[in-house]
């Protein structure tokens, strides 16, 4: 029985609630959005009736927190994937249930008195870490995004950031580096590469050259101040700071050292593209750097006036360096804002100041990374690679079309 | 199950040495970076995240022994150069019958247009659809078949095929899309041997850093 059900029962006594919420009936108010535009909203019979929340206890304190039952934001699912909505988020961490997921046969049950990584190979020692041992290391803690390679979509006008470029998010990772595993087992100096493999069924695998080992690969255990949720590999991964997301293999079991990689299914048939003259891409593991606008974007309908032109800006190669935004369809570019503080390989949120006096516009960004790359537009890209370029390390700028009346539409290739 | 795992690693060794240049020609790729540099107006301090180990024991002493047993139990893979491939042997005609039976209703038949929805890949049409990404034209090394097939598949089933039903299927799949005969014997030493017809389309990662996009 619900709230207005129970409110209608025959010869139910008085409540203070009933009382307070007086005679109300639906209504339309006006309400101020997230972003500070003034929205008509419908409110219902029950929603009203605690419109006044002085005029009524809240709830104890709880175990475990909840949203509020008037934010739904939503990861939008595949058949193989689910997207963040970058759209509906601020700042740049992804909060953990809303991480993108990719995964290649489901999200594996693991008992974590059960797990255990073995590390073996061109190794003085191979060693089998449980869970506690990963927690006894030095460890580390460290921010940065995670971006599936196959992140993008196109081809109609009627497209949120989610759908765009929804296979991104940025956590705050905490484990061991694996450079300390390495140094623990003793890898020998000819060990060229490693393979990582899941325990998810289909004990996914992928190489990994060795001398990313030892730089900035961690095996993490913890995200966002918890431990990783078993979508993100719980209970522990690897994580390839700025590399396509694939080879962030997830519910980690094993890593071998070889001095050569094994050409696993992922890296061959899958994340490999097509380049020019034919030929085919293998073990592109960095992400080239890249941004898109989330306000405004479709599906939100902007007003006259002020109002901050914002999103995020990222690459796999570093820090980002600027990030110009353009009002006429690239005609002319002006520097926005960087919010402090820019990390390494990290979501870095962009923001810039500008008025609307109604009329057509289209807006652009564009992220130029430390080491002096400019994000390409598609058609830069597919002059680099060719029309066979397929799917794959798709990075191209985003534009948005705002119609006179206000809406905001994605204008579809660039 | 066992597998010959460690026969095979001695001599595989020669042949991985020969085989070192995969990984030599990245590094070299990488540290021929004839583009500018890293922007000088901004110090790059984080570039490495090497853990500072100053003052750190020579080893933590956590983690238990991994033993010979241990390992066999769970290192499945299988390298181009055969080294992880298993005892036994498939021939075509047996493969297609566990096909018909295990792999059908997700990958199609011969007869399935290539461009099919099915919930795989179709993975034997004779009618290639527009994607045209298949074992024959794409997949540039034989053993990934039997290594992808042995531990991912029958999708709902996973990890539950013989190593024998393996390499009749991978026979199978590798006669149906035209790069072996159906007469021929797949086993731990033929399978390597095989040349891909895509192979020699694949090249490691050309982009350079800096400016150039590529």
């Amino acid at each position: 029985m619900n709230e207005q059900e129970k409110d209608r029962k025959p010869g139910r006594h008085i409540s203070r609630r009933i009382l307070l919420g007086g005679a109300a009936t639906a209504a339309v108010v006006l309400l101020k959005s997230s972003y500070g535009q003034v929205v008509q909203k419908a409110i219902t019979q029950a929603e009203l009736k605690i419109s006044d929340p002085t005029k009524v206890l809240g709830p104890p304190p709880g175990e475990v927190g909840t949203r509020s039952k008037f934010e739904k934001p939503v990861k939008k699912t595949s058949d193989t994937s689910s997207r963040t909505p970058l759209q509906d988020l601020f700042g740049t961490i992804t909060p953990s249930d809303l991480h993108y997921e990719r995964h290649h046969a489901g999200v594996p049950v693991i008992d974590p008195n059960n797990y255990s990584l073995t590390i073996h190979g061109m190794v003085d020692k191979p060693l089998t870490f449980s869970l506690a041992d990963l927690k006894r290391f030095p460890s580390v803690t460290r921010i940065f995004f995670l971006e599936c390679s196959g992140n993008y979509r196109s081809g109609k006008e009627t497209m949120t950031p989610q759908e765009i470029c929804g296979l991104t998010s940025q956590s705050e990772w905490t484990g061991v580096m694996l450079s300390t595993l390495f140094r623990e087992v003793g890898v020998k100096p000819k060990a060229s590469w490693f393979l990582a493999e899941g325990s998810d069924a289909a004990v996914m695998t992928r190489s990994v050259p060795v001398s990313k080992g030892w730089e900035d690969a961690m095996i993490a255990y913890a995200q966002n101040g918890e431990a990783i949720r078993p979508e993100q590999g719980y209970p522990a991964r690897l994580l390839l700071p700025g590399w396509e997301g694939n080879t962030s293999v997830k519910w980690l079991r094993r890593i071998e050292l070889s001095d050569q990689p094994w050409m696993t299914r992922e890296e061959t048939s899958k994340y490999t593209e097509g380049v020019k003259d034919g030929k085919i891409r293998q073990f592109s593991f960095v992400m080239d750097a890249r941004s898109i606008v989330t306000y405004p974007a479709y599906p939100q309908q902007i007003q006259k006036g002020w109002m901050e032109i914002r999103g995020i800006a990222w690459s796999g190669r570093g820090k980002i360096y600027k990030v110009e935004i353009s009002t006429d369809g690239g005609r002319t570019w002006n520097t926005a804002k960087l919010q402090d503080p820019v990390l390494d390989k990290a979501h870095t949120a962009f923001r810039y100041l500008w008025e609307w006096k109604g009329g057509e516009a289209e807006i652009l960004s564009r992220a130029i990374d430390e080491t002096g790359y400019v994000q390409p537009t598609m058609k830069q890209l597919k002059e680099a690679r060719g029309e066979d370029m397929g799917g794959y390390h798709l990075n191209p700028v985003t534009s948005w079309l705002v119609q006179r009346d206000g809406r905001v539409l994605f204008k579809p290739e660039n | 199950m066992p597998y010959l795992k460690a026969v095979y690693r001695q001599e595989s060794i020669k042949i991985t040495m020969n085989k070192a240049y995969i990984g030599c020609i990245l590094v070299i790729i990488m540290s021929c970076n004839t583009n500018p540099g890293p922007r000088p107006d901004l110090v790059k301090e984080s570039s490495s995240r090497k853990a500072d180990t100053t003052g750190w024991p020579a080893s933590f002493g956590l983690g238990r022994p991994a033993s010979a047993v241990d390992i066999e139990k769970i290192d499945i893979d299988v390298r181009p150069d055969g080294v992880g491939l298993p005892a036994g042997e498939g021939t075509a005609i047996t493969g297609k019958t566990i096909y018909m039976t295990k792999c059908v209703a997700c990958h199609g038949t011969d007869t399935t247009s290539g461009d099919a929805k099915l919930p795989g890949p179709v993975l034997i049409s004779d009618h290639p659809g527009k994607k045209n990404k298949t074992i024959g034209n794409y997949w540039p090394y034989a053993t990934t078949l039997f290594d992808y097939v042995r531990r991912a598949m029958p999708y709902t089933e996973p990890g539950t095929l013989t190593n024998e039903e393996v390499y009749h299927l991978t026979a199978f799949l590798l006669a149906a899309n035209k790069v072996i005969k159906e007469t021929e014997v797949i086993n731990a030493q033929t399978l390597p041997k095989i040349v891909m017809p895509a192979q020699h389309r694949f090249v490691n990662d050309d982009r350079r850093g800096g400016n150039e996009v590529r």
